[in-house]
């Protein structure tokens, strides 16, 4: 292809020259180029090559339908693949690269794969690796990899921001063209809230830059009521009239400007929808019709008229309909000469005759483009006379000299979104064409999309579709006036042509021009029995490229109706999906990466965490401090000082995360009862239980302990983990199993904060600071809870142990939390109190073997864990019935035990248990190890674990073998009670 | 998908947490046999069309609700509050059971 620019006319500015480079050599164009048309102005015709066979390609397109020139925008952590040049609007300083060559885009090694060309045919990986030679796959996956593909990502942060919109409308009317522009001026004049959207950098498709289209799309911006909204594509329809967008905020320029986001993406929830989406021009089949120089003559005309650049200096024409005769027109005024224009039909009207005379270029009617010529760009055709029953004929070949050739088969509604919402498209035999089907949502489709392709007609159609869409919504819609467009003489539609080829034509006559699948592809598939679409188009890959197959779908469906002896109707369609265009990853994500990606949870007390030294951790969505380490100490020393603290005085850790849910009501206790699995009718007023929650099935769930603060209410507390998910079952059961319970339950884990005061000295030291409280072993007994003050404010005390030491639970409204602590800590420094973080915690935790959440696995159940005690056999609860099942009791489950290191080695937690005489490779698993820690009290490593014959195997030596890292542990096995198993120093 | 609360009106369904088969009704623990309580915890159809499932509102006003839902074109039918509230909030669409 020669293009050159135009010296006049065109939507550029040629006062405002732009500088870029392509594959590192610099080019200039001008404000209002796109990529492609400022490379086709500076001669190039070479973009890429082809995806599996590495042919040289050009442009093929002038929108988003492109499927050959793919380039990667950009580079370093903004780089972009598998961008369409055809659609990225030229900016000063714009890089960009060419994809899938190696070394260069001109010479290209890969391209020895043309000459393996049936290696690469249909059902080619299939065939090849599956079966006996599926090895083969393993050895060559890489290489083919590497030679059939698109651009390679980056791997660079993306710097840029992208937002999230959420909008509410009336009518949202998609594409802006002559029918989306009139349906939008329509609707809006009935004060409905409109949004019109358009994918390119203007609205007004067609009309772009007409002064008409200036005048409608001002009035239209004037208006409080209309949202415009131009490079922002719809790509996608979902339930209840809600669509996805994305608008191209910054896609335009190098970077974005300070404060402004890259893209934004848009769901939009609509009560009425108008689908203006257009049509997109389809090729028609012939041997070698991917040369650099072949177009679609659309495209042709839109470089002419839209950039002022002339696609070729010798173009000739291939139709089958009238299409392609508005380019001629285009070409002609612009002083672009047409050499020659092929039309498969012998007879055309007058008007389109009167064109072709005016350009000057030869008229071959009834003939057709048979392959076109040259090496790595078009120099030529060859043309045959066509019969429409018995197609192209062999021999007699002419030959045309051509450096540009424009091909217009018929047009191809965009009904990609309408597929989304609706049913089965439409088979319109006239346009040979797909249309929308029937509407499963509130749209409506007017001009080009539904085939109406005449500007006038389009006109209308919006008008009235806009007016519908109002009144659909309780709306009084106002008459419009149409802009006068005179009737099109032009008829777009086409003679059924789909294959040009004779029947011995030459070349490779591809369907899927980015997927590189030929006709001859489906003739193959065909052949091995691929007859559904669907099968077929799987085993081709046709239309599954990045474009989706959006110049091929029709052609590949006429090419298998052929094939089948079948119309193109019956053989059908398959359904598009979203999204219409390809998404960025970022605007899909939104705000919502790194830290952003959840909320954060931190408790009241966590600013004092961060600037007393802790090291804060993730738990769920909590902040929690896991130690406070003193100078260099590691994390072990300083876990291993805390709990010793705890053990040898006092410490406190904050445990506001916790869930709470109070629960009311007169029924409280027995909905309790039924809730837990041990006993909870006769908690008396004042009194705390720990507590076991098992789901249906039995396994164990969830524990905590639950407070009774008076005849009616209950404070219960859950795992930190599982605090929302009880919460929403608890409300579960009130609503839909037991009505008849008079229950209210609701969360407060927001409302107190709670710390735990451990340590033999934790009774003097709350002694020294609560108003009111008497402390004594008498007056707060072992599970007590009383209401008192500190320093005046309200707070709870429970009298519970998880540490195993004297401890109780202080909780205070959040608001107090920070104050309470402390002033609680305050009061502890005779006493060298310290703050304790959650890795003491487990470790005093596991020191007594309380079972926590590695060990409620969801695979467990209270017997495991030695807790069957708990369960009660007198009374129905959650699991009851579930428990008894043969597995759940089966004697030969794994059981909760201790184990300590037996050699001083560390244990790792997920460490098999095997006998330590095992040999055989891998050893048997007898068991395993769910949490571990160094025990400052044994001064030995421990963990716990669950063993097969657990606790009859006390005493056995094991080894606790970890093959990913290939530590082995020799452990002995003990009680999980590893300190004071008699619970002495809690009852004091 | 929009989901029609009694009590919030029509909400997105990114407010609500699917609850499963709300055909299935918890057997009585009094009588129940082993198939009983099987049926109820592990057996759930997978109709094409019409299905009736329980939904909670958990980020709006915490109620769970019976939805009839086309498992096909995600048309909702109707929707009820369950539970002792359920006199509160008037059912939207038709009939669920
Ligand atoms: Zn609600």
């Amino acid at each position: 292809m020669s293009g050159y620019r135009l010296s006049s006319g065109g939507q550029i500015d040629r006062a405002r020259p732009l500088s870029f480079a392509f594959d590192g050599k610099r080019y200039q164009g001008y404000a209002g180029d796109t990529l492609a048309s400022a490379l086709l102005a500076n001669g190039v015709d070479l973009f890429g090559r082809s995806f599996k066979y590495h042919r040289p390609r050009g442009l093929f397109s002038a929108g988003v339908e492109e499927p050959n020139a793919l380039v990667t925008l950009r580079s370093g952590a903004r780089a972009e693949p598998n961008t369409r040049a055809t659609v990225v609007e030229l900016y000063d300083g714009l890089e960009a690269s060419s994809q899938n060559r190696w070394p260069s885009l001109a010479f290209d090694v890969m391209a020895m794969n043309q000459l393996a060309g049936p290696l690469f045919s249909a059902g080619f990986y299939y065939k090849t690796f599956m079966g006996p030679t599926r090895k083969a796959w393993m050895l060559y996956e890489y290489f083919i990899r590497k030679a059939a593909g698109l651009g390679a990502g980056t791997l660079l942060p993306d710097p840029d921001r992208y937002e999230e919109m959420n909008a509410f409308c009336d009518v949202l009317v998609v594409g802006a063209g002559p029918a989306g522009l009139m349906a939008a001026t329509a609707a809006a004049s009935s004060g409905a809230r409109v949004i019109l959207a358009d994918e390119q950098s203007a609205l007004g498709g067609n009309l772009r830059g007409s002064a008409s289209a200036q005048e409608n799309l001002a009035g239209l911006a004037a208006l409080d009521n209309v949202t415009l909204l131009a490079r922002t594509t719809v790509y996608g329809y979902y339930d209840d009239n809600t669509l996805g967008a994305v608008e191209r905020v910054a896609d335009h320029v190098a970077a974005p400007a300070e404060g402004q986001p890259r893209e934004r993406h848009w769901t939009i929830r609509a009560k009425q929808v108008v689908l203006a989406t257009g049509a997109i021009e389809r090729p028609i089949i012939f041997g070698d019709n991917d040369k650099p120089g072949v177009m679609l003559a659309d495209a042709g005309r839109l470089y002419v008229e839209r950039h002022g650049v002339a696609p070729g200096r010798r173009v000739a024409v291939f139709a089958n309909n009238d299409g392609a005769y508005r380019s001629v027109a285009a070409l002609t005024t612009a002083g672009v000469a047409v050499s020659a224009i092929v039309d498969a039909r012998r007879e055309i009207g007058a008007e389109a005759q009167a064109i072709a005379a005016a350009s000057g270029a030869e008229l071959l009617l009834g003939q057709v483009v048979t392959r076109a010529l040259g090496g790595q760009r078009l120099s030529g055709i060859e043309v045959a006379a066509f019969d429409p029953v018995q197609g192209a004929r062999d021999g007699a070949q002419r030959q045309i000299s051509a450096d540009c050739l424009l091909v217009s088969g018929g047009w191809t509604p965009t009904i990609h979104l309408a597929s989304q919402a609706g049913g089965p498209a439409r088979w319109d035999d006239s346009l040979t064409a797909f249309l929308p089907g029937e509407a499963s949502q509130p749209w409506r489709a007017a001009g080009a999309c539904q085939g109406t392709l005449d500007s006038a007609a389009c006109f209308a159609e919006g008008a009235q579709a806009g007016a519908e869409a109002a009144r659909a919504c309780g709306l009084s819609p106002n008459p419009v006036s149409l802009p006068g467009a005179k009737t099109e003489p032009l008829a777009d539609v086409p003679l059924p042509v789909w294959d040009a080829r004779p029947p011995h034509g030459k070349g490779k006559a591809f369907v899927d021009l980015q997927h590189d699948v030929t006709a001859s592809d489906i003739s193959l598939a065909h052949r091995e029995g691929f007859r559904s679409v669907e099968h077929l188009k799987r085993y081709t890959t046709l239309g599954m490229a990045t474009d989706q197959g959006k110049t091929s779908n029709v052609t590949g469906l006429a090419l298998m109706a052929r094939e089948r002896k079948l119309s193109i109707p019956e053989v059908g369609t398959t359904r598009f999906r979203p999204p219409y265009t390809p998404v960025s990853l970022g605007a899909l994500a939104g705000q919502a990466r790194g830290s952003h990606f959840r909320p954060t949870r931190r408790t009241a007390m966590h600013d004092w965490h961060v600037e007393n030294g802790a090291e804060m951790q993730a738990a769920g969505l909590w902040l929690r401090p896991r130690i406070y380490a003193q100078g260099s100490e590691t994390v072990e020393q300083a876990y291993s000082r805390e709990a010793r603290q705890v053990r040898a005085s006092v410490g406190m850790v904050d445990v506001s995360t916790l869930g709470k849910i109070d629960v009311q009501g007169l029924d409280a206790a027995e909905f309790l009862n039924r809730v837990y699995s041990n006993g909870f009718l006769k908690l008396p007023e004042g009194k705390a239980r720990y507590g076991l929650m098992l789901r249906e099935d039995g396994f164990l769930w969830d524990d905590g302990t639950t407070w009774r603060l008076s005849e009616t209410q209950f404070l219960m507390t859950t795992t930190t983990a599982n605090a929302a998910p009880v919460l929403s079952q608890l409300e579960f059961l009130l609503a839909a199993v037991w009505p008849e319970l008079k229950v209210a339950v609701t969360s407060v884990t927001e409302q107190w904060a709670g710390m735990a005061v451990s340590g033999p000295k934790s009774r003097e030291v709350l002694a020294s600071v609560l108003d009111d409280l008497d402390m004594s072993n008498e007056a707060l007994p072992f599970m007590g809870v009383r209401k008192g003050h500190l320093n005046g404010l309200p707070v709870l005390v429970a009298r519970l142990s998880f540490s195993g030491e004297l401890a109780y639970e202080v909780y205070c409204g959040a608001h107090h939390g920070e104050a309470v602590w402390s002033r609680i800590l305050e009061a502890g420094k005779p006493f060298g109190m310290i703050p304790y973080g959650v890795e003491a915690l487990g470790t005093l935790r596991i020191e007594k073997g309380h079972v926590a959440g590695p060990e409620l696995d969801g695979r467990t159940t209270a017997e495991d864990l030695g807790l069957a005690g708990m369960t009660s056999r007198k009374k129905h609860y959650i699991g009851s019935s579930m428990l008894k099942r043969e597995g759940l009791t089966d004697p030969a489950r794994l059981k909760l035990v201790g184990f300590v290191s037996a050699d001083g080695g560390k244990i790792r937690a997920g460490a098999h248990l095997v006998a330590a005489n095992d040999t055989s490779s891998p050893p048997r698993s007898l068991g395993h190890i769910t949490s571990t820690t160094y025990s400052p009290a044994l001064e030995k490593y421990i963990a716990l674990g669950l063993l097969e014959d657990g606790p009859e195997r006390v005493g056995e030596k094991l080894v606790a073998t970890y093959p990913l890292k290939n530590i082995d542990v020799d452990v002995e096995v003990v009680s999980s009670h590893f300190f004071d198993p008699e619970g002495s120093r809690m009852h004091v | 998908m929009l989901i029609p609360c009694p009590h919030c009106g029509p909400r997105d369904v990114a407010e609500f947490t699917y609850g499963g088969d709300a055909t299935k009704e918890r057997p009585n623990p009094d009588s129940a046999t082993a198939e009983d309580w099987c049926d109820y915890v592990f057996h759930r159809d997978n109709p094409r069309g019409r299905h009736v499932e329980y939904w909670h509102h958990g980020q709006g006003c915490r109620l769970w609700l019976k939805v009839a839902r086309d498992t096909v074109t995600h048309k909702i039918e109707g929707a009820e509050v369950v539970g002792p509230w359920a006199a509160a909030a008037p059912k939207q669409g038709r009939d669920v059971a």
